[in-house]
């Protein structure tokens, strides 16, 4: 029998086609009230970091080089009260296979749909992810489809998201293009349940164990290196699940005084599903339109339940505007010899400026970078927004408007962060939780889960519990 | 005859129409369809750009579309001259030459 293939009929499948797929039973997790088990979904599906070690090992990824910005941190620091300006470190993450820290998500991802039997793995993704999983899956003799949210109405791309299309293809993947919007999932959903195929989400507890191994070998590198663990790690912030699983690899390698910082870049005001606003932006990821919304309900991704829930970790988040991530691009290229791709290089733009509050003998490090190549990189990326109309302007950063203009700041005095209220977002996922479930009464362990969601306490979660008249039983 | 079987091709699809799209999209994205692109072997025999075709993609699935391109391949480069960016660089190596630090 064939089944229904209607918009509505395939959402309504939703739950069963994904158990297929993910090969996890969500539900067993479930509190049957507002929570559920976090740890132990990630104890029972994920994997040990001495497995993940071992695995990506053999696929190309891990270890990758520690630089130090000596030239980074010599400009900071002339733009530093005296005695200011942290070293800043690099963690080279481009070198990983297929280019980019996502590298760590799809090798436990992929090593698991392979162990699992399934002959094929789809994401869904106009990220780094694709060419990650396309990689991996051609490591481990799989078959990969990536469904990437790439053109406009009139057919225009993102040249970020055509060239990580093009990386896809050149693994072996079959890439499936669409125009913008959220029905995205509804394509997805259809090939997963024709194709039988893993879904290779982002999201899974294999996928962020995965990144766990950064946040590890970070704290190993810098005791071995510096005799001590960094003091602050700075994380580019878009789904979560970056910092998420690094944070969670810093605290496993017991880290526990080091500082994580997620950042994004600004696109306040564009609104991610509009067919007319895709092409106004110049930041396909690592921004405020994910970062936001992700981190205040985690679990709107395509999977039951989130293993990324950045807020459970995350102890300051800045942001800055698109200018002044291009700008920090062309510096690392012109001053440390290293060009990278510019998603990339949002949270050593952040970096540049938190080491001049930080005293010299610290340490921030930038847990990420990026490949390069055409589309994406700091030139074609600019020459499009001009193409779409966009304004690049050299001055102010401050000033810039998302979608009308780019300033570049005028000189590196100008290079500044914003800094988001984190508890106004803790309070935000508090709301979520209650509105999406319809609760008007929690029980003792659901506030125990909403402090460890928020990484607040007690006094925190029921005042905010009783401003939403939520009424707390024993 | 634009393309015969074996063909590598790229084709198009309409996957939503407008009024079939998810409630709750911004109003410019309802007004617009939502459209697949995706690329294969042709497996009819010949065809014409326009004609709805069949392919087996890369890894092996068939997918129905229309026919768009004949050997599709990527335009996207390094752009053109941006020469805003060029004061970065030389700007920075003359602040790293001077002296001691600014605020001293």
């Amino acid at each position: 029998m064939t089944k229904d293939r209607s918009y509505e009929s395939v959402m309504a499948r939703k739950g069963e086609i994904m158990k297929k797929a993910v090969g996890i039973d969500f539900d067993k997790f479930e509190s049957g009230s507002i929570g559920f088990d976090y740890e132990k979904m990630m104890l029972e599906t994920g994997y040990s970091i001495q497995e993940i070690e071992e695995i990506q090992k053999h696929t190309g990824v891990g270890n990758t080089p520690l630089y130090e910005l000596k030239n980074i941190t010599a400009l900071a620091r002339k733009f530093a009260p005296k005695g200011k300006g942290a070293r800043i470190f690099l963690k080279d993450e481009a070198s990983n296979a297929s280019g980019s820290f996502k590298a760590r998500r799809a090798a436990t991802s992929i090593y698991h749909a392979k162990k699992l039997g399934y002959k094929g793995a789809i994401a869904a993704t106009s990220g780094n992810y694709g060419a990650a999983v396309a990689s991996q899956c051609s490591m481990n003799g799989l078959k990969a489809i990536v469904v990437q949210e790439c053109y406009d109405s009139r057919g225009v791309g993102q040249p970020e998201i055509i060239e990580k299309a093009r990386a896809c293809e050149a693994y072996g993947a079959e890439v499936v293009q669409l125009t913008v919007g959220p029905e995205l999932f509804y394509s997805f959903l259809l090939l997963l349940e024709d194709t039988g195929y893993f879904n290779a989400s982002l999201y899974t507890p294999f996928a962020i164990a995965g990144v766990e191994t950064l946040g590890y070998e970070l704290a190993m590198e810098f005791r071995e290196r510096e005799g001590k663990d960094p003091d602050v790690v700075v994380v580019t912030n878009a789904g979560g699940g970056n910092l998420t699983g690094t944070a969670r690899g810093l605290l496993k390698a017991g880290a526990k005084d080091t500082q994580v910082i997620g950042a994004s870049v600004d696109l306040t005001g564009l609104h991610m599903a509009s067919d007319k606003q895709f092409n106004k932006k110049s930041f396909t990821t690592g921004h405020t339109g994910f970062g936001i919304p992700f981190s205040t309900w985690p679990d709107r991704s395509d999977v039951p339940r989130s293993a990324a829930r950045p807020l459970r970790y995350l102890d300051r988040y800045v942001t800055m505007n698109q200018g002044t991530v291009f700008y920090m691009t062309e510096l690392l290229a012109q001053i440390e010899g290293l060009e990278r791709g510019p998603a990339g290089n949002t949270a050593l733009s952040a970096a540049f400026k938190l080491a001049q509050e930080m005293d010299q003998d610290q340490i921030i490090v930038v847990q990420e970078t990026e490949y390069t190549g055409a589309g994406k990189h700091i030139l074609p990326q600019l020459t499009f927004a001009k193409e779409n109309g966009i304004e690049l302007l050299i001055g102010d950063p401050t000033e810039e408007i998302p979608g009308k203009n780019i300033i570049l700041p005028k000189d590196p005095s100008y290079v500044k962060v914003k800094e988001l209220d984190v508890d106004k977002l803790k309070l935000s996922l508090i709301k979520h939780c209650i509105s999406n479930s319809n609760a008007t009464k929690v029980n003792k362990d659901d506030v125990a889960f909403l402090i460890a969601e928020t990484k607040s306490n007690e006094k925190f979660v029921k005042k905010a519990l009783e401003d939403l008249n939520v009424s707390i039983v024993e | 005859m634009d393309a015969k079987r074996g063909d590598w091709v790229r084709i198009h699809e309409i996957v939503l129409k407008v009024g079939e799209r998810a409630p709750g999209i911004p109003e410019d994205t309802q007004n617009v369809p939502l459209e697949m692109w995706d690329k294969g072997f042709l497996l009819n025999e010949s065809a014409n750009f326009g004609d709805e075709v069949e392919v087996e993609t890369y890894i092996g699935r068939k997918v129905k579309g229309t026919l768009i391109e004949k050997n599709p391949y990527w335009k996207h480069n390094f752009g053109k001259a941006v020469p805003e960016i060029l004061y970065i660089g030389r700007q920075a190596k003359e602040i790293l030459s001077r002296e001691g630090e600014l605020n001293d």
